[in-house]
């Protein structure tokens, strides 16, 4: 595992080193609190009726045999949740929690019950009767867009849709610059071909869980597993037309996320049910609930077309991307269409982007959303150039790489970026020259994505005793408790060991967004290093009076207190220790805060090299070796940094060779557990080696990337264009899974 | 006056240019004098926007300074995973 650092990045003591785990302990020995391991006194369980159609008119809902039944406490539908707000009849988080007027895919639910004991629930589930009339559907994209398909949800289209589309089309964006006739005129070849992607799921392990307690007066309290507690607090404060302060949620421990916990599933209906029997209630998905009705990504139909010259050079590039992303609207077409190109530095270019509803799933964030679906098609398309003109891939990606003063495809003109030095890396290390045998292909692809900041609020508190608690507001989803101890530490000049991050419920931090957008690391290690900063201002204040000096004539130093310089006089330097202990007797105690809605998180690129054997017998491609180059900034815990880099990796390998929803001709999902929908595990690939650029991000005071999504993006074509030079066939639809690659291999004998 | 680059699909619902001419020294004069200049564009900045300052991207900080020399490109709100 390499780390490539530039001479320019400032010396760290703590950052950058790779302290163990703090979470590592409870985490292995089962004593970390996940959503679903927290109980409450006189606690409910509750259910979802979940209906297996994909598009059905809801007649009745008959729950009073349901009631009858001994130990049922309370049953909701979508009525009840217009009786608590009537403004809840048009919110599109609430009706995919639970329908409104109709089933809108196979597994919506449109009812719950809460009850003294799961038996008591399930028996109960089956007494509710539901009359329903089946309705035409349709989960395809294309058949979708097509004028005359049946229409998933009246009203939801965009002012400015083109023509000759079916009300499925409901959004649409483009984005681009130059002209590209001229540009397509002016190459010594142009590709065209169209790419297709199927749904898949984040395969967090832990089901979404929460555990609900609504008091009489209108009061909750909820525990539940999130990427974002501040958020599900507005979500559900707003379904329940209750103040903010009223509502206290607190996130569990979270067993992954990637993108789709960032929004609610479960956790108004366990309100809900709460409210109306007066208990607690506890809500656990099954893994058959998770894949049917949380969030998916998008699946994707893109055409790409580029123009490029003999010596490598592009001279023009299109895109048209049509994303379903199930039975609501949603924003991540235009991230992929922006996403498209931006690796890429093009006098023409434009992306158009469709978003499509069908009977599906309703998409969340899936790590970069919409980044690997568009970029796939481009990365593959550039491949197959190279191979025309047989050119070498990463030369041409060299050639062309966007850069410093770069007009973006998607507008704005690029500052300091890393892809350059990235790209440089990946064509200096050993991995790519090294030979390769018969049936065995090497693939390259680039990846991008934005990186975002946002809401932060920070508390640090200095004890008595010298040691530091830093109060943070985001769920810990990929280590940032470590790098957050780490840059307050480093802050203030003392050892790690003093520090103890932790992650406040809504009541006690002011807003944070949600865990997501690769923007913890990057907003909240601001928020600490400047509250870290307040707290020594503080810090000198206090020792200023000890010493009977100016406060202006002490500088804080490596961890102590030091007179400013000779004329402050020769007092010996005080310790944060030697200054806490005595604070409840120089003012009180001492803290920092920093509040900030941070911008300016910088974007990232990445760069992948694997290498790939097929079976031309069987169609099974086994990956040979992978190594991820990405400009991460500055790595705070880089042992963390390679974690994200590996996981993305791993989660883009299984979409590329394996993972798919599958959908029967009657639109019902055919494989909604792990065992049908195979994710990639440790014994299926070797290990992945990270290589860090610390190339430092201007925008942060260390010099922090968000690094938790490029990863994703560039392991899809990196693998189609493995494949496709390992077989000689060009492929354009993923998974290439065995039977897929089999019948290729096969129609070409 | 700043100038604006807007995306390709609110082209027809601003004035069928690539750059929009609007008054502002922040954020939220922009994007307010934006929205009073192009009532066309009015839902999208319902919907959500950012702004590209420079090369940065802004979500929702309204008093961040543009200069006339500034470059500013309107983008969708920007979300992530």
């Amino acid at each position: 595992m390499d780390q490539i650092t530039p001479k320019a990045v400032k010396e760290f003591k703590i950052v950058g080193t790779r302290p163990l785990r703090p979470d590592g302990i409870d985490k292995v020995t089962g004593k970390a609190m996940y959503g679903a391991d927290l109980y409450a006194p006189n606690m409910l369980y509750g259910c979802l009726l979940r209906i297996n159609e994909p598009h059905a008119f809801i007649e009745s809902i008959d729950t009073s045999t349901a009631e009858e039944l001994p130990g049922v406490k309370s049953i909701v539908t979508f009525k009840d949740f217009l009786k608590i707000n009537p403004d809840n009849k048009n919110n599109p988080i609430l009706e995919n929690c639970i329908a409104n007027e109709k089933v809108l895919y196979d597994g919506h639910a449109v009812a719950a019950i809460a009850a003294v004991d799961l038996n008591t629930v399930k028996k109960a589930l089956k007494l509710i009767k539901i009359k329903y009339k089946k309705l035409p559907f349709v989960i395809n994209i294309e058949e979708a867009m097509k004028t005359g398909a049946p229409i998933v949800s009246v009203g939801k289209k965009n002012e400015n849709i083109p023509d000759g589309y079916s009300d499925n089309v409901i959004q649409y964006c483009s984005f681009g610059h130059g002209n590209l006739e001229d540009g397509f005129k002016a190459a010594d070849k142009v590709i065209k071909r169209t790419f297709k992607t199927p749904s898949v799921h984040q395969g967090y392990i832990e089901p979404h869980a929460c555990l609900a307690s609504m008091s009489n007066d209108g009061k909750a309290d909820l525990w539940c597993c999130t990427q974002g507690h501040f958020n599900v607090r507005s979500i559900c404060s707003n379904i329940f037309k209750m103040d903010n302060s009223q509502l206290k949620v607190t996130a569990s421990e979270i067993g992954g996320g990637f993108g789709g916990k960032t929004t609610v599933f479960i956790e108004p209906i366990a309100l809900a049910l709460s409210q109306k029997s007066g208990h607690p209630v506890k809500i656990v998905m099954s893994r058959e609930e998770v894949f049917k009705a949380t969030g998916p990504t998008v699946s994707s139909l893109v055409d790409v077309e580029v123009g490029m010259k003999k010596s490598g050079k592009i001279t023009a590039a299109k895109a048209i991307i049509r994303y379903e992303g199930g039975a609501f609207p949603n924003e991540t077409y235009e991230l992929g269409a922006q996403s498209a190109f931006a690796s890429y530095d093009l006098d023409a270019v434009k992306t158009e982007a469709f978003n499509v509803l069908t009977n599906r799933p309703t998409q969340a964030a899936y790590r970069a959303p919409g980044a690997p679906q568009s970029i796939y098609a481009v990365e593959s398309v550039i491949d197959e150039l190279c191979q025309h003109f047989n050119l070498d891939p990463l030369y041409v990606r060299i050639l062309n790489a966007a850069k410093k003063g770069t007009k973006s495809s998607y507008g704005p003109t690029f500052d300091d970026i890393g892809l350059k030095a990235t790209l440089e890396a990946a064509k200096d290390h050993p991995h790519y020259n090294a030979p390769l045998k018969e049936n065995q292909g090497r693939g390259i692809s680039c990846g991008f994505w934005f990186n975002f900041g946002g809401n932060t609020c920070v508390s640090l508190n200095i004890n008595f005793d010298g040691t530091v608690g830093v109060v943070e507001g985001n769920p810990d989803i990929g280590g940032s408790r470590s790098s957050i101890s780490q840059m307050a530490a480093e802050e203030l000049g003392i050892s790690l060991d003093k520090v103890k991050t932790v992650i406040a419920d809504t009541n006690s931090l002011g807003h944070n967004d949600v865990t997501d957008g690769s923007r913890v690391t990057f907003s909240v290690g601001l928020a600490t290093i400047k509250a870290a900063k307040a707290a020594k201002k503080e810090l000198c204040k206090r020792a200023a009076k000890l010493w009977g000096i100016d406060e202006d004539a002490v500088i804080w130093k490596e961890g102590y207190a030091h007179p400013a310089g000779a004329n402050a006089g020769n007092q010996e330097p005080l310790s944060l220790e030697d200054i806490a202990k005595v604070s409840s007797q120089t003012g009180g105690p001492i803290s920092g805060h920093y509040e900030v809605n941070a911008e300016g998180a910088g974007v990232s690129f990445g760069v992948h090299l694997v290498d790939i054997e097929t079976d031309m017998e069987t169609g099974h491609s086994k990956i040979l070796r992978y190594t991820v180059f990405q400009d991460a900034g500055k790595a705070i815990h880089p042992s963390y940094v390679e974690g994200q880099m590996q996981g993305g990796s791993v989660q883009g390998i299984g979409w590329a060779l394996n993972e798919e929803y599958i959908y029967n001709h009657d639109g019902k999902l055919q494989n909604p557990g792990f065992l049908d929908y195979r994710i990639p595990v440790a014994s299926d690939l070797p290990m992945i080696d990270p290589v860090i650029l610390e190339i430092p991000n201007p925008g942060h005071p260390y010099g922090v990337r968000g690094v938790g999504e490029t990863s994703i993006v560039p392991p899809l074509a990196a693998i189609n264009n493995a494949v496709s030079r390992a077989t000689g066939i060009r492929f354009t639809e993923l998974p290439l899974s065995p039977p897929r690659v089999l019948k290729a291999i096969l129609d070409t004998q | 006056m700043v100038k604006v680059k807007i995306w390709g699909s609110l082209k027809n619902l601003a004035d069928g240019s690539d750059y929009i001419l609007v008054t502002g020294s922040n954020f939220k004069e922009v994007v307010d004098n934006i929205s009073m200049k192009y009532p066309g564009l009015k839902p999208q900045i319902k919907r959500g926007i950012s702004l590209a300052i420079d090369g940065k991207i802004y979500k929702e900080s309204w008093f961040t300074p543009i200069d006339e020399d500034s470059e500013v490109v309107l983008m969708p709100y920007m979300q992530g995973g």
